[in-house]
């Protein structure tokens, strides 16, 4: 079992033990951003350690994947500082963060649905493909070796889900779970530094959901890389998360170990506590 | 079962070798016919405008079926490849023979052609859509009264005394070339980024796509090949006037597209060239050209937001019907066997 405790990094974040002589990497300070009137997230910090599991939750519209948007650039904030891997990511594009180092899945999915499984993990590859464009043009200059390696990576990404059968199938033709797995085969073929899923056990059965957790933790220590997940699903996010950030009206309301947050009153109040009243009604 | 050659590829490069094989087949075909003595005039008129158009159709699926994005203007940048291409030409009738100058004239109209792509590509990085198609269309408009109204164009009369250099082998070898670089491009990496910004803009930048940078880029390569079939057709015709492109043509080359199958470079070849062929061949029909084409967009647009119309399409494509037909022939052989 991962070591669970969360030492402070550098002064008022936290991360845990194993993380914490090295520089951590993601940071964000006094994130803020505003859609016309309303303000999405305000004064959002959050500091995650190179191997840490990381979740980030809290109620319906609080404005986790608001966050994700601002990380990926696909938002630029109205307010605050993003280091990635120490550098700052002000002013840059979604493809040029993900160069910096970050990738990630999405809520509702974004798969090139009419491409091929295999291609699908190909464009996922692509920063990563030698081959110039006179090459493309001719297919010439390099352009066999570099496809195959291509193949050859992209096929080893599959297995890791267990996929590579499935190549040939249009992406959007896969099932639903199958679906999921690819986004993430695919944002991992960008060899990220740190990967964000976005509710990746949404419409999975528990058996399912229970296989996604041991993978999660298999491509943490695998790829050597920092997760940071969004998801509804509380055993999944007590199972496997170091550090916990809990979201409420775009405001943090609560961070720590996932016993802190179990015990926080504030997030059973914000959090738990409504969805007990969702039960009821 | 062994597996020959043929079976062995893979099936993109299976695809494209059967486009490449219908080519060369009509060149082979065309070419005996003239040897034989069978080839009308009439007939023979319409081969460089065939391979203009095949070139035109081809590269404008690299914006609309690859791409995904709407464009109106493929005429405008045919005209300034053919302008820029005529008047190099021109300069150099007496100094270089037909066989370089034509070559030469063909990149000289193709990269300035593209260099308008990318001037037009600029505006797209912020639209998208109806807004585009309409940006596009305007472009090209304005492009051709500007034409009109310059003198070293040749103004309203035309600009006169272009060699005719346009053969059909010439038409022929520029068809290939780009099947070559369009057919290789979208079996690449640079392809895969292409089709993945107009199945998801999103998800791809966050891969690491360049969406901006191959926007620009399709537009440019798509103009660079209008350019070349301008100047084909350019040196295919005594008066290169401006008024042949306006967006009537940009049309035409659209419906090409349309009926081929967005996507699909072997359709815009084949609906290239019946369309070149069909009109001129039914006089009658040639006044309601443009009526027929606005009714074959819509019945297209219809049907191909038909589910059931594409089930049957996929029912019905040459593929199936042949393995079916292989498969029919395949058991009873077997049932005789057994028998
Ligand atoms: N582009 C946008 N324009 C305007 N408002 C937005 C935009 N994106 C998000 N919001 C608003 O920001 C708030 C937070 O939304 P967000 O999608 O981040 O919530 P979430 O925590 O991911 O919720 P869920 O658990 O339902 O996915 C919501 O009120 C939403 O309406
Ligand atoms: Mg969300």
């Amino acid at each position: 079992m991962a070591d669970r405790t969360m030492v402070p990094f550098p002064s008022n974040a936290i991360v845990p033990r194993k993380d914490a002589d090295k520089r951590p990497v993601l940071e964000a300070h006094h994130l803020g951003i505003d859609f016309g009137g309303l303000t999405a997230v305000e004064d959002f910090n959050l500091t995650i350690g190179r191997s840490e599991i990381a979740g980030l939750i809290g109620p319906n519209g609080a404005g986790k994947t608001t966050v994700f948007n601002l990380l990926t650039s696909v938002y630029q904030p109205t307010r605050g500082t993003i280091l990635l891997d120490g550098y700052d990511t002000k002013g840059k594009n979604s493809f040029q963060v993900n160069k910096m180092g970050i990738a990630r899945t999405f809520q509702n999915i974004r798969l090139f649905a009419n491409m091929s499984v295999l291609d699908n993990v190909k464009v996922g590859l692509h920063n990563k493909i030698k081959t110039s464009f006179p090459a493309s043009l001719t297919h010439f200059f390099g352009y066999s070796q570099a496809e195959k390696a291509a193949d050859r990576k992209a096929l080893e990404l599959l297995d890791f889900f267990s996929m590579a059968d499935m190549r040939d199938m249009p992406a959007g033709a896969l099932p639903y779970g199958d679906q999921r797995r690819l986004e993430i085969v695919r944002a991992l073929a960008t060899q990220p530094k740190i990967l964000l899923l976005d509710e990746p056990a949404a419409g999975m059965n528990p058996s399912e959901t229970a296989r996604l957790m041991e993978n999660i933790r298999r491509i943490r220590d695998e790829f050597d890389i920092a997760v940071l997940l969004i998801e509804h699903d509380m055993n999944l996010v007590m199972g496997i998360c170091e550090g916990i950030c809990v979201l409420n009206y775009g405001r943090v309301i609560a961070k720590g170990t996932p016993r802190q947050i179990k015990s926080n009153p504030k997030v059973i109040e914000a959090y738990l506590g409504k969805k007990a009243e969702g039960k009821n009604a | 079962m062994k597996k020959n050659l043929f079976q062995n590829m893979k099936k993109t490069s299976r695809k494209n070798l059967v486009t490449y094989l219908i080519c060369f087949s009509f060149f082979a075909a065309v070419r005996i016919m003239g040897a034989t003595d069978n080839l009308t005039r009439h007939f023979s008129s319409l081969l460089v405008p065939i391979c203009i158009n095949v070139i035109l159709a081809v590269s404008l699926n690299l914006v609309i079926g690859f791409l995904g994005e709407l464009s109106l203007g493929h005429a405008g940048f045919m005209s300034v490849g053919a302008y820029a291409g005529c008047l190099f030409a021109i300069k150099f009738k007496e100094i270089l023979p037909a066989a370089v100058r034509l070559p030469l004239a063909m990149l000289v109209g193709g990269m300035v052609a593209a260099l308008f792509g990318l001037l037009v590509g600029i505006p797209v990085l912020r639209l998208k859509g109806d807004y585009l198609a309409i940006v596009t269309l305007a472009f090209g408009e304005i492009l051709r009264s500007v034409i009109i109204n310059l003198n070293f164009t040749g103004g309203a009369s035309g600009l006169k005394g272009t060699p005719q250099d346009a053969t059909f082998t010439a038409g022929f070898a520029a068809v290939i070339l780009t099947l070559f670089v369009i057919l290789n491009l979208a079996d690449s990496k640079h392809g895969r980024a292409i089709m993945s910004l107009r199945e998801n803009a999103i998800a791809a930048s966050s891969v690491g796509i360049n969406a901006n940078g191959y926007k620009l880029m399709v537009f440019s390569l798509s103009a660079f090949f209008a350019g070349i079939a301008g100047v084909l057709y350019g040196s295919s015709v005594s008066i290169l006037s401006a008024s042949t492109f306006d967006y009537n043509k940009s049309i035409e080359i659209l419906v090409m597209v349309v009926l081929g199958g967005m996507g699909s470079i072997r359709g815009s070849v084949i609906a290239a060239a019946l369309i070149t062929i069909l009109p001129e061949s039914m006089r009658a029909l040639a006044d309601y050209r443009m009526l027929i084409y606005a009714l074959a967009l819509i019945v297209m647009m219809i049907l191909g937001t038909s589910e059931k119309f594409m089930l049957l399409r996929h029912a019905l494509s040459p593929r199936r019907l042949l393995s079916k037909a292989v498969k029919h022939f395949r058991y009873k052989k077997e049932g005789q066997n057994n028998g």
